[in-house]
């Protein structure tokens, strides 16, 4: 809007120059994803039981006692298996992320910004490898790399990345019809260095979007994949396969299932709200808005 | 005269208690009768006119006021109401032909969906009558093909005339026109203008029109109403208002008219650019192994720019104006022919381009994509000196804040963003940033024609002060020939992708030779001064039109 009196240059005001105080969004976000790696990060040192240990004896105890979130059918102490289940679930979740995310965005800005006979290869292949459903892809790649922890991040990491190629790409292509991505031209400036400074940034807000939602993605994928016996393998916990061997003691022990889904509901609530908070900080636009 | 529709006390805010958009505004449109709601962007003008069919969007609601149309007040009716007078009693036309029809809807069915909702007393076929008899009424050639035609098939002109002859087809008693020609080329303008009125003519329809074209309001409206920030701050006949202004804001808007500026004796230098047969061609699009051909866009250009001289381009939409600026500015690849600078060839790969890079620059027409939106002001001018590279950051700091304050912002703008900013900033911006390089060679593309009257005036005077100051060559590319007026040495005339006529600016504007030219001029009106702050409408050829 164009009203007379913002016509006349007016220095800045200071109020638009202050940092932002943080969102409470923002703070619950930051709250719950500190709280799962801090469970994470104790929970590979050190745990109330041995996470790992059978009791027949304590078979299916419910919550509370000295197993503050009761035992499984194999007698193991459920919150010392989700501790030690957060480190390998957070870990395997954000390695896969951030491989998709970085890989994706280095293809998909090559070609958009490229163009020509490289784009229209490598979308072919891409859009190829979308065809396949994520699961059945990371299926694939896990038969021929190996079902442990590094094979899953590889094959989930590759399995997603066609994707995040794809935003990016369309991302990148109506970027580079922006008047200001000439006017670099204009300037001199290099392809390469108008790819970094003007095309990369102003990626980054569909790419927070698609990072938040692809960790709740991987997190269902690696648990789908325990369950067809193709993720971590037991005894090792994650949370993911504790939820597929709760299935069965539905009915007796609730509480199973219960737990392991609300810390994988937990952390992709903390982490969204999280994503959207940095999206938000990142974005010079939304700075001093209300 | 009895009046048809009068709005009194209205007032409009941002949700119940809010900021006030428009503050007791007052007016009224009597039967037949052409009024022009003139004011700029945020003056309120379209809201006001919006709240008389109910259309303002969401969290504008009415503070107070009414708004009496054929004795029913439509501030309080019910929208069952309102539903029965919109279309049938008000029509409207919108601003952009582009999208204000239905690209998935053949023509003869848009143009039957409002007979039908309000003429239950036709049958189909009398519809379908009424329907081509008015397509053929608004000038278009085969009507019976075009009931089943899509909208894309059609021009922007041929789509306002069509949207014309949809809200006309009702016969409304008021019809109210937002910016109804902006988006279309000062000919076709001209053409719809006329149409427009004829139609209101036969039946007796009062128009009101919203624009921010002051020579357009003053041609074709009797009365006419000035807004500013919310307000009407002068309302009257459009003939005296001109004549004798009285509000210093209506006097400011007509003081912001471009004028002629004095002319300058032709350079006899060596041209510091010069174009010779230069011919761009479109590639046709790819078929799986083949091509269509390809489309000629620019055919055989010779162009000079003198040191120190402004050469403006003017042509209607697809003239290929913008395709030779961003030729000029090396943003395309010539098929045929070469750019010389300072008697250079200039080529992608040869010496003589890093030197031309560094100083040929662009300001470009649309302030609000031009700028890299995640980049702070003194990022955004600083980024023309990276390119010299034995400048030091403090020296570029400086030169930067001097910049801004060449442009009139202040190095307090540095730390800011564009979002912060309004649209004339903006351009200041833009052109900050093209001359911090001390340029010999600026390419300005329609860099005024987003802005406002009173900023535009500002901003090309700004140019012309920088221009002086520095001595850089300008090519001015526009298809508003007011502007060029004020501002060329040289006018090139371009149609089709051709060079019709140049010349003197003088020559051009007062002796023409060719036909296009003489039509192009003489396609809208200007407003010359006239005394006591007035204006007073004049053709430049009132023949030139047949």
């Amino acid at each position: 809007m164009n009203t007379p009196a913002m016509n006349t240059p007016t220095p800045a005001s200071a109020a638009t120059r202050k940092r932002r105080r943080l969102a409470p969004n923002a703070l619950l976000g930051m709250l719950i994803v500190g709280l799962v790696v801090l469970a994470a990060l104790i929970g590979t040192f050190w745990t109330p039981f041995d996470p790992l240990k059978i009791n027949f004896a304590m078979r299916l105890k419910g919550p509370g006692g000295p197993y503050l979130l009761g035992t499984d059918e194999f007698g193991r102490d459920e919150l010392s298996r989700l501790m030690l289940g957060a480190s390998s679930s957070v870990w395997i979740s954000l390695l896969t992320v951030s491989f998709s995310v970085i890989v994706g965005t280095a293809i998909g800005v090559l070609t958009g910004f490229v163009r020509g006979w490289t784009d229209r290869i490598i979308m072919a292949f891409n859009n190829a490898l979308l065809a396949f459903p994520g699961l059945l892809l990371a299926l694939g790649l896990l038969a021929v790399v190996g079902a442990n922890k590094y094979g899953i991040i590889l094959a989930l990491g590759l399995a997603y990345t066609p994707s995040v190629t794809r935003i990016v790409r369309g991302t990148v292509l109506s970027l580079r019809e922006k008047e200001f991505i000439e006017s670099s031209r204009v300037l001199g400036n290099s392809e390469l260095y108008t790819m970094f400074r003007h095309v990369l940034p102003n990626c980054v807000a569909p790419l927070t979007v698609l990072a938040t939602s692809m960790f709740g993605w991987v997190i269902l994928a690696e648990s789908a994949l325990s369950f067809l016996g193709l993720g971590v393998p037991p005894p090792a916990p994650t949370w993911g396969n504790m939820l597929a061997s709760a299935r069965p003691f539905m009915a007796q022990a609730t509480y199973l299932s219960i737990f392991p889904g609300l810390c994988i509901a937990l952390t992709l609530l903390g982490i969204n709200l999280l994503g959207d908070a940095v999206r938000d900080r990142l974005d010079p636009r939304m700075r001093g808005a209300r | 005269m009895n009046t048809l529709l009068s709005v009194s006390g209205l007032s409009l805010t941002v949700g119940p208690g809010g900021r006030e958009i428009v503050r007791d505004v007052s007016f009224e449109v009597g039967a037949g009768e052409m009024v022009g709601i003139v004011g700029e962007s945020g003056s309120g003008k379209t809201q006001a006119a919006r709240a008389v069919l109910g259309l303002t969007p969401p969290p504008l609601v009415r503070s107070s006021g009414s708004i009496m149309f054929e004795g029913v007040d439509l501030a309080t009716a019910d929208a069952a109401t309102l539903r029965k007078l919109r279309g049938a009693r008000i029509g409207m036309v919108f601003q952009e032909p582009m999208t204000s029809l239905n690209p998935s809807m053949p023509i003869g069915r848009q143009l039957d969906e409002g007979l039908a909702l309000h003429r239950r007393d036709l049958t189909p076929g009398a519809r379908k009558d009424r329907i081509i008899d008015m397509l053929a009424r608004v000038g278009i050639a085969d009507p019976q093909a075009a009931l089943v035609a899509w909208p894309h098939e059609f021009s922007g002109g041929m789509r306002q005339r069509m949207m014309l002859a949809s809200v006309m087809l009702l016969e409304p008693a008021l019809l109210i026109a937002d910016e109804p020609t902006t988006a279309l080329d000062a000919v076709v303008q001209r053409d719809v203008l006329e149409l427009m009125v004829a139609l209101t003519r036969d039946h007796n329809t009062a128009v009101l029109m919203i624009s921010h074209d002051l020579p357009m309001v003053a041609r074709y409206t009797e009365r006419m109403i000035v807004m500013q920030q919310g307000e009407v701050v002068e309302a009257g006949p459009t003939v005296d208002m001109l004549a004798r202004p009285q509000h210093p804001y209506t006097r400011k808007l007509l003081a912001s008219m471009p004028k002629r500026g004095l002319a300058r004796a032709a350079s006899s230098e060596a041209p510091l650019v010069s174009v010779k047969q230069l011919a761009i061609d479109y590639p046709g699009r790819q078929r799986l192994f083949s091509r269509t051909a390809s489309k000629r866009a620019l055919h055989g250009i010779d162009l000079i720019v003198h040191p120190r001289e402004v050469v403006a381009v003017v042509g209607g939409s697809g003239s290929g104006k913008t395709t030779l600026g961003r030729t000029i500015a090396g943003l395309l690849k010539p098929s045929e022919g070469e750019i010389l600078f300072r008697g250079r060839s200039i080529q992608k790969s040869n010496a003589g381009w890093r030197d031309y890079r560094l100083n040929c620059q662009m300001v470009f027409q649309d302030p609000y994509s031009s700028l890299d939106p995640r980049m702070s002001i003194g990022q955004l001018v600083g980024e023309g000196l990276r390119q010299i590279p034995d400048l030091s950051d403090a020296d570029k700091r400086k030169r930067v804040d001097e910049v801004l304050e060449e442009v009139g912002l202040g190095s307090a703008y540095a730390p800011r963003y564009p979002h912060e900013l309004s649209g004339g900033q903006r351009q200041r911006v833009a052109i900050a940033r093209a001359i911090v390089r001390r340029p010999s060679f600026v390419i300005a593309d329609e860099p005024v024609s987003a802005l406002d009257v009173t900023v535009r005036a500002q901003v090309l005077a700004l140019f012309a002060e920088l221009q002086a100051r520095h001595g850089f060559s300008c090519l001015f590319i526009s298809h508003d020939l007011g502007v060029v007026e004020q501002v060329a040495d040289r006018v090139v005339v371009m149609q089709q992708g051709r060079i019709v006529e140049e010349g003197l600016r003088d020559t051009i504007f007062d002796a023409p030779r060719e036909a296009y030219t003489r039509q192009l001029l003489s396609a809208i009106p200007t407003l010359e001064p006239a005394g006591e702050g007035g204006v007073q409408l004049k053709w430049r050829f009132e023949n030139g039109f047949a």
